[in-house]
């Protein structure tokens, strides 16, 4: 029916279509402008008032002041004994949960059936879900108790005198943050070990490989960088967690221990670690609650403190991040 | 026996290089029963299936497969997609088991034992029956570490070097990459990296070595360098090679199986023979490109 001479019309509605196109354009763009917005006000914020802060208290004295009282008379902001313990609970946490989350994750993905996995993965992904005020109370209410009991056990079968945890405890703490994130390790861990090519397992059993050879030898090496990722996500989960800590940990900042000299060789003993997680650790996140939550006025130096301590505490999870970022680019593309 | 009856075999773990983990003194595989077991078979064959039946779930993929291959000879089976040729080709070595709804009747002996019985360990199977596939699938390792895998999780690390060697020479890839032993394998051709996957499963010494259409996806000069060393293999080896290239078949081969839509083994016999005067009309359809 095309008639000579005559183009078809293919300019359909523009005018209307266009206006339309660019105010869906703009609408989606505003979202994603508003969250960085909001990231960089955060970041922008923290560093304001952090260096208010440094301007009242130095730097040099926050960063290796082993000291942290915010509320008793002389005042010391020493952040190193939050930094410990942090470290002190992120350590304990990662001890248990990375074995426990990367074996999790080889049961799931190389050994379990598929139906024990669509319950199992599930089931693990809910504790995920437990708020951790609940995983809090669990600490004080049951894990401490039960912690306890093993120590007097031990005690008593091997003669060491442990000393009994108190009310609050870096040890507890430890534990239940760990169990917290299991599920991220197993999680992240095995979706990287499902991602393996089955023709590397096939590859491997046509060798004659056995079902572990195969897991230990050729799933774990290949799936290294999600592996790699999920405790690095894990651990920053780890350092950032507040409820469960306060609960478990309570609010009174760790001693730091004395480094001793042997032979010129610095060293600081055994059983002062080990007190360390007998008594009360509380983390930065913990003192920033405190002090938040404490009898302080706007624009004290206490309350500057808060962001100091944020700030530190963004800087480490920033470089857990970086890390991550690298480590996940560095083994990328491994078997593509 | 059920599948997964199969499935708990698989699972069994062993270190011990015997395929049968109970009794091996008892019909074992043993160098002493060798001689016995191939007079029972017939002169010469390593692998004969009896009434093999094989089925995915309710589909049954093949039917009554009578088949005896020979030793040191390239045996080839062809036909149609989804006709069960490789299905067969993972029986042998019990491939199958991976796969949760296969169920295998009838028997498929290995120099007399039947693979299916109960006391056999397919992992001890596999370590006597390499295995290389259609897509290249070397591990994301170093050179030297994908040759010497089967080597290490066997224990046979004495010497490595110079098996490691030895086997790269076998698979023609020596002179390729004898100076960068520890780069990736990743990093090599297609070509190459089927060739170091071939070298990988010669390197512990099997009897059989399975393949899979192990030239299906690589290019042609490629593909004549992987048969080139398929006839040479079969000097050690006794080599069954899946295809679907005919000419393939016709050009290595000694003997050729041709299975038809259906798990239907039609007819097998030397190769010559299938080729130019094959016994029934559909295996002559089938050559001369009237079907599949």
């Amino acid at each position: 029916m095309s008639s000579e001479g005559q183009t078809p019309d293919l300019s359909g509605d523009r005018g209307f279509r266009s206006v339309r196109e660019s105010a869906y354009k703009y609408a989606l763009a505003g979202c994603a402008v508003l969250s960085v917005l909001t990231t960089v006000s955060i970041i922008a914020v923290l560093v304001l008032d952090a260096s208010q802060f440094f301007a009242e208290y130095p730097i040099l004295e926050f960063l290796t002041g082993t000291e942290f009282s915010p509320n008793l008379e002389p005042v010391s902001f020493g952040v190193l004994p939050l930094i410990l313990g942090t470290l002190l609970i992120t350590f304990g946490a990662a001890l248990i949960a990375l074995p426990i989350g990367v074996l999790t994750a080889i049961y799931l993905s190389e050994y379990a059936s598929k139906r024990t996995r669509s319950v199992l993965k599930p089931m693990l992904e809910v504790l995920a879900g437990v708020p951790t005020v609940v995983y809090g109370y669990f600490a004080i209410v049951y894990i401490t108790p039960a912690l306890n009991a093993a120590i007097g056990v031990l005690n008593g079968a091997l003669g060491t005198e442990i000393s009994r945890l108190g009310l609050f405890n870096g040890l507890s703490a430890s534990v239940v943050v760990g169990i917290m994130i299991i599920p991220m390790v197993s999680s992240i861990s095995e979706d990287a070990m499902n991602s393996v090519p089955d023709s590397l397992r096939q590859a491997g059993y046509g060798l004659g490989a056995t079902k572990f050879n195969v897991s230990v030898t050729i799933v774990v090496p290949a799936a290294v960088s999600g592996i790699a990722s999920s405790f690095i996500l894990a651990i920053s989960r780890a350092i950032g967690e507040t409820m469960a800590v306060v609960l478990a940990a309570g609010s009174q900042p760790p001693d730091i221990p004395p480094v001793q000299q042997a032979f010129g060789v610095p060293y600081v003993a055994p059983t002062d670690i080990l007190s360390l997680f007998t008594e009360s650790s509380a983390t930065m996140t913990v003192a920033m609650i405190d002090i938040a939550s404490g009898d302080i006025s706007g624009g004290s130096t206490a309350y500057k403190s808060l962001f100091a301590i944020g700030l530190t505490l963004f800087v480490i999870t920033l470089a857990m991040n970086v890390v991550s970022d690298l480590v996940a680019r560095r083994y990328r593309e491994e078997y593509e | 026996m059920t599948s997964q009856d199969m499935a708990s075999e698989t699972e069994a773990e062993t270190d011990d290089d015997s395929l049968v983990t109970t009794d091996p003194g008892k019909g074992g595989l043993d160098e002493n029963d060798d001689r016995g077991s191939v007079a029972q078979t017939g002169a010469g064959t390593v692998i004969e299936s009896r009434d093999l039946d094989v089925f995915y779930g309710e589909t049954q993929a093949l039917q009554n497969i009578d088949l005896a291959i020979p030793e040191n000879q390239v045996t080839a089976m062809i036909g149609p997609s989804g006709c069960g040729k490789s299905t067969f080709l993972r029986c042998i070595n019990r491939m199958n088991d991976l796969i949760d709804i296969a169920r295998v009747e009838g028997s498929l002996t290995f120099k007399g034992k039947n693979v299916y019985d109960t006391d056999v360990d397919p992992v001890a199977l596999r370590r006597r029956i390499g295995m290389v596939f259609q897509h290249p699938n070397p591990f994301p390792k170093s050179i030297y570490d994908n040759v010497a895998y089967g080597l290490r999780i066997q224990d046979k690390t004495e010497n490595m070097d110079e098996v490691v060697e030895r086997s790269l020479k076998k698979a023609a890839l020596w002179d390729e990459v004898s100076d960068r032993l520890d780069d990736s394998a990743l990093d090599l051709s297609g070509g190459q990296q089927q060739r170091l996957c071939i070298a990988r499963a010669i390197a512990v010494d099997p009897e059989v070595i399975l393949m899979d259409e192990p030239a299906s996806a690589l290019d042609p000069i490629a593909t004549s360098q992987i048969e080139d060393l398929i006839e040479e293999l079969a000097t050690e080896y006794t080599v069954v090679i899946v295809t679907h290239n005919m000419q393939q078949a016709a050009r290595i081969s000694d003997k050729t199986a041709v299975f038809l839509t259906g798990g239907e083994l039609v007819e097998f016999d030397d190769t010559d023979k299938i080729f130019e005067n094959p016994e029934s009309q559909r295996v002559e359809d089938y050559i001369t490109g009237k079907f599949g």
